[in-house]
């Protein structure tokens, strides 16, 4: 079979006519920027790539891309992408959301497109604030946090978006931040190749509501001490002189000075590969200060879509069946015959 | 019966006596098979060239305490040798388990009709639980009724005994003594429930087996014993010639839909959440994949709708089922796809309400939500089928219309004709109109440069630039050169970007408006029955529509001048809906809710109106029409 070459691309291309929005210095723009240059060599026509989205500031995402687009309601975006995704196995869909909009209005239709394993790759982008509605503490708000509806600081515990992607069963699951370009641009490659349902997490710094809540992973003086970038077959190591290391003790991990406390054969060898989420999880709990906190991909596994097992049955069935014929059909009772 | 028995003698030397129809009724409890046992009477009546209409009505409680008054469970068959529209108002014969069922049914028996009990099950535990304090079969309390006491119970045992199942097993075959007994009351032969038993327990050797004698032994018992007073005969009805089936409104639904996205050439994507009385779209469409159906179990009710529209998107017929309380959860998204202007189509089998109400039981007290229940002026198309069959037609429609004008279309059933059944004359797949669809393939505008050869340089594609109709192009992803984005906030007319300018929201409110009112140019006139003009208009929708026409035809027979129109489409309502109004001088409303349909008629039309509604979870009887049009041209 002849393979016909897709057209080079360039990111500009992937540029919709529309003006870009956003406030000046939000970490959208550099999500939009990366998305860009990613999708000029993830080999896909872009004809065939669709961006949906539900409400919030990430969600105006769509509208910023050359694509096929949907800006859908509050919450319900995973909903439409599943139902396009079903009509359309061809298509790449990608899913653009926020903390708000993923994890609280539409928290239930997250966990159950994840868990069906439909291929759409879902960016999460998380500020922990709502941004659109003007700075009202969200569902990966920290503990305490002081906002207009929160004015004594919040008393909810926040959810943990990786923990909650492995719970719902998510295939791919991995974190990376709108600071680090090159770490993003990655994981979005990563993510499109991924068969079956992606969910990432974006870190991303809202410039006006919550300014600087991940200083601690973005900014040069504390990020190799406070991030750890996990490699596939590589110990787990971080800081800046490279000599901390995640060990397990028993069920727990912990932080290990590597030639004090262990060596590098002590340390935990990360495996996304993994078909047991446990060590998935545990990594997804970490959180500054006790641990570093975790980017990359913790979990990628096989597992076939939901549009796969529907496609297999269609073809049981015809294969049963024949082909719908819809005389069969209506006649397909007890019949009788008025003369 | 109807007045026009008479008497004959059967073969076995017993009387007959020939009626017109006959309306039956089993109830039990609903563990009892009173279902089955009338699914299995409406086969035969059908098969045997009766006109035939039912009415399932079953509790919400799947299995209530036994022989409780909560969890009676009836089916009601009306068989006749004439043209009928509804499952009887009376019962002629009334077919009881147990205590419970005689006190929740009996009031729906005519006077001096039959009653057959099973008098197995009236022993002082059966009264407590239907809370009698008094045996009825004892105290004189059923005189006016033809009693037949028949110990069921131990009849049945009795045949099944050399079939090697339990005393629960064996008793769970009573539902089969009863129809045989009726059977042989009816004169309805036994060919066709034991060939249904045969495919149907062909694993369960000795089931089968039991079943088989159980029916039997009650079709001989009836022969047998002297306790039966008569056979019954209902003749042939004289039906359109043609071959027929049985078919529910939700059977017809989904058969509606599979043929539309067949004769469009579209995959068909259904996805739903389940709910009473509506679920069985999703069974039924479920097991149709080698039609190339989709189906998805949605986790709720909005992710029903939303991935219905994300379907129709991506260029497939999307469609949610539904009850009202699930119209509720989806009204947001069913906004954005008028909005977005994507073809959805939403079928609400409506259930008594507000709130979870009666799931189990009809009303129409859903419409005015389907015409306003979204926020902004939000218009969408409603439809509406007259009868279970209708259903199929109105699949149809809802299609065609979605498709055609790229707008959410609501079709309202209710559970009265969702699982009531009637005849159905297969149609003839040949003759099945097309549903032409049109993705476009090029841009359509062009950038303003015209070539020496007079043709254009393409320009962008512009996703709200509309035909005459106003109806915008469905342009669908993996087509090269039409990327473009939509969504919920407002459009600019034309190139569809977002847009809040106060001209253009209110040009493209108007022109969402017009679009939905466009519809009505493609949609039949009304049609009037029985009097073109006169004193008085019935005017009805959805699935009123038996009760409403047998009232107008026993209202003619009396010589009044009277006419029935029926609303299959809502909105927009015929083009002749006005200039039908200006025949008559009266107009009368029956509909099962407080007023719905009338109150958008005054609006609308300014006509002087009069309502009949009724709110008790049950379709109307003909004679409470009948009342209301003597009362209405008194």
């Amino acid at each position: 079979m002849a393979v016909t070459a897709l057209p080079t691309l360039k990111p500009q291309d992937f540029a919709s006519d529309q003006e870009v929005r956003w406030c000046p210095g939000c970490g959208d723009y550099s999500i939009l920027a990366q998305m860009k240059k990613a999708l000029t060599t993830v080999n896909f026509p872009r004809e065939k790539m669709v961006f949906v989205s539900g409400i919030g500031c990430s969600s105006r995402f769509p509208y910023y891309m050359n694509t096929y687009g949907f800006h859908t309601i509050h919450g319900r975006a995973p909903t439409f992408a599943t139902g396009l995704r079903i009509a359309r196995p061809d298509l790449q869909v990608w899913l653009v959301t926020g903390d708000g909009d993923g994890l609280s209005i539409g928290g239930n239709h997250l966990i159950h497109a994840l868990r069906r394993n439909v291929d759409i790759k879902v960016l999460l982008f998380n500020n922990e604030i709502y941004g659109l509605t003007k700075g009202q503490f969200s569902p990966t708000s920290r503990l305490g946090t002081k906002t207009k509806s929160s004015p004594q600081g919040s008393v909810d515990a926040p959810v943990r978006p990786l923990s909650l992607a492995l719970a719902a069963e998510a295939t791919f699951v991995a974190r990376t931040m709108d600071m680090d370009p090159n770490h993003l641009t990655g994981i979005l490659h990563r993510a499109a190749a991924h068969k079956g349902s992606a969910f990432v997490e974006i870190y991303q710094n809202c410039k006006i509501f919550n300014d600087g809540v991940f200083d601690y992973v973005t900014d040069k003086s504390s990020k190799a001490d406070n991030a750890l970038f996990l490699e596939q077959g590589k110990p787990m190591i971080f800081g800046k002189d490279r000599n901390k290391g995640i060990r397990l003790n028993g069920l727990n991990p912990e932080v290990v000075t590597v030639g004090k406390d262990c060596g590098v054969d002590d340390l935990v060898m990360h495996d996304e590969k993994t078909e047991s989420a446990t060590m998935a999880y545990l990594l997804s709990r970490m959180m500054v200060p006790e641990f570093p906190e975790v980017f990359g991909v913790l979990r990628q596994v096989s597992h076939p879509t939901h549009e796969e097992l529907q496609a297999k049955q269609a073809e049981e069935a015809t294969a049963r069946r024949g082909k719908g014929d819809l005389d069969k059909l209506f006649r397909n009772d007890d019949l009788w015959v008025v003369e | 019966m109807s007045a026009t028995a008479t008497l004959s003698v059967s073969t076995s030397g017993r009387k007959v006596q020939e009626v017109e129809s006959i309306t039956i009724r089993f109830a039990g409890d609903s563990g009892d098979g009173m279902q089955l046992a009338g699914t299995q009477f409406t086969n035969v009546s059908a098969i045997m060239g009766n006109d035939i209409a039912t009415f399932p009505d079953f509790p919400a409680e799947i299995r209530a305490p036994a022989g409780t008054l909560a969890g009676v469970s009836g089916f009601q068959v009306h068989f006749a040798s004439t043209d009928i529209h509804t499952p009887g108002d009376r019962l002629n014969c009334l077919i009881v388990m147990n205590p419970a069922a005689l006190k929740t049914n009996l009031k729906d028996l005519e006077d001096g009709g039959v009653l057959i009990v099973n008098s197995d099950s009236f022993g002082p535990n059966d009264l407590n639980k239907a809370k009698y304090k008094v045996n009825p079969l004892e105290d004189g309390s059923l005189k006016g009724y033809r009693v037949i006491r028949v110990p069921i119970d131990k009849l049945n045992r009795e045949s099944v005994k050399e079939c090697n199942l339990s005393p629960r097993e064996a008793d769970r075959c009573k539902n089969f003594f009863a129809l045989g007994l009726v059977y042989w009351m009816f004169e309805r032969p036994m060919d066709a429930t034991l060939k249904w038993i045969k495919d149907k327990f062909s694993k369960k050797i000795d089931v089968l087996e039991a079943n088989t004698r159980a029916l039997k032994a009650g079709y001989n018992y009836g022969e047998t014993v002297e306790a039966m007073p008569v056979q019954y005969r209902v003749a042939k009805a004289k039906i359109a010639p043609g071959t027929y089936r049985k078919i529910t409104g939700n059977e017809a639904l989904a058969m509606g839909l599979v043929a539309a996205s067949q004769m469009a050439e579209k995959q068909l994507v259904f996805s739903g959440y389940p709910i009473t009385p509506a679920s069985d779209i999703l069974h039924q469409l479920a097991d149709m994949k080698n039609f190339g159906v989709k189906t998805l179990q949605a986790e709720d009710e909005i992710a029903g709708v939303g991935a219905a529209i994300g379907a129709a998107y991506g260029g497939a017929i999307g469609v949610t089922a539904t009850s009202g309380p699930g119209i509720c959860l989806k009204a947001e998204a069913i906004g954005l796809a008028v909005m977005t202007e994507l073809p959805l189509v939403v079928i609400n089998v409506q259930r008594g309400g507000p709130s979870t109400g009666l799931p189990t039981k009809t009303e129409q007290a859903d419409l005015l939500q389907a015409m306003f229940g979204r926020n902004g002026e939000c218009p969408v198309a409603i439809i509406a089928p007259q009868s279970p069959g209708d259903c199929f037609d109105m699949a149809f429609e809802a299609v065609r219309i979605a498709t055609e004008f790229m707008v959410p279309t609501f079709l309202l059933s209710d559970g009265y004709i969702a699982n009531g059944a009637e005849p159905w004359a297969i149609p003839d797949v040949k003759k099945l109109p097309k549903i032409s669809i049109v993705h476009p393939t090029e841009p359509n505008s062009n950038d303003g440069t015209t070539h020496e050869n007079g043709t254009e340089e393409p320009g962008k594609f512009l996703p709200y630039k509309r035909n005459p109709m106003l109806v915008r192009p469905w342009a669908v992803p993996g087509t090269p050169g039409l990327e473009h984005r939509i969504g919920g906030i407002e459009k600019q007319d034309i190139t569809g970007n977002v847009n809040y300018e106060p001209a253009n929201h209110e040009h493209m409110v108007h022109t969402r408006a017009q679009k939905v009112a466009n519809i009505a140019q493609t949609i039949p006139d009304l049609v009037i029955e029985g009097d073109q003009e006169g004193d008085l208009l019935l005017i009805g929708w959805g699935g009123t529509y038996g009760s409403i026409a047998t009232a107008l035809q026993r209202a003619r027979r009396k010589g009044t001048k009277i006419g029935q129109i029926h609303f299959r489409y809502l909105n927009p309502f015929p083009k002749n809906t006005s200039e039908v109004f200006k025949r008559f001088k009266k107009f009368l409303v029956p509909e099962l809710n407080s007023g719905q349909l009338l109150l958008l008629l005054r609006a609308m039309f300014l006509i002087d109106a009069k309502g009949l509604n009724k709110v008790q979870g049950r379709p109307f009887l003909v004679s409470e029409i009948e009342e209301a049009i003597e009362k209405a041209i008194a």
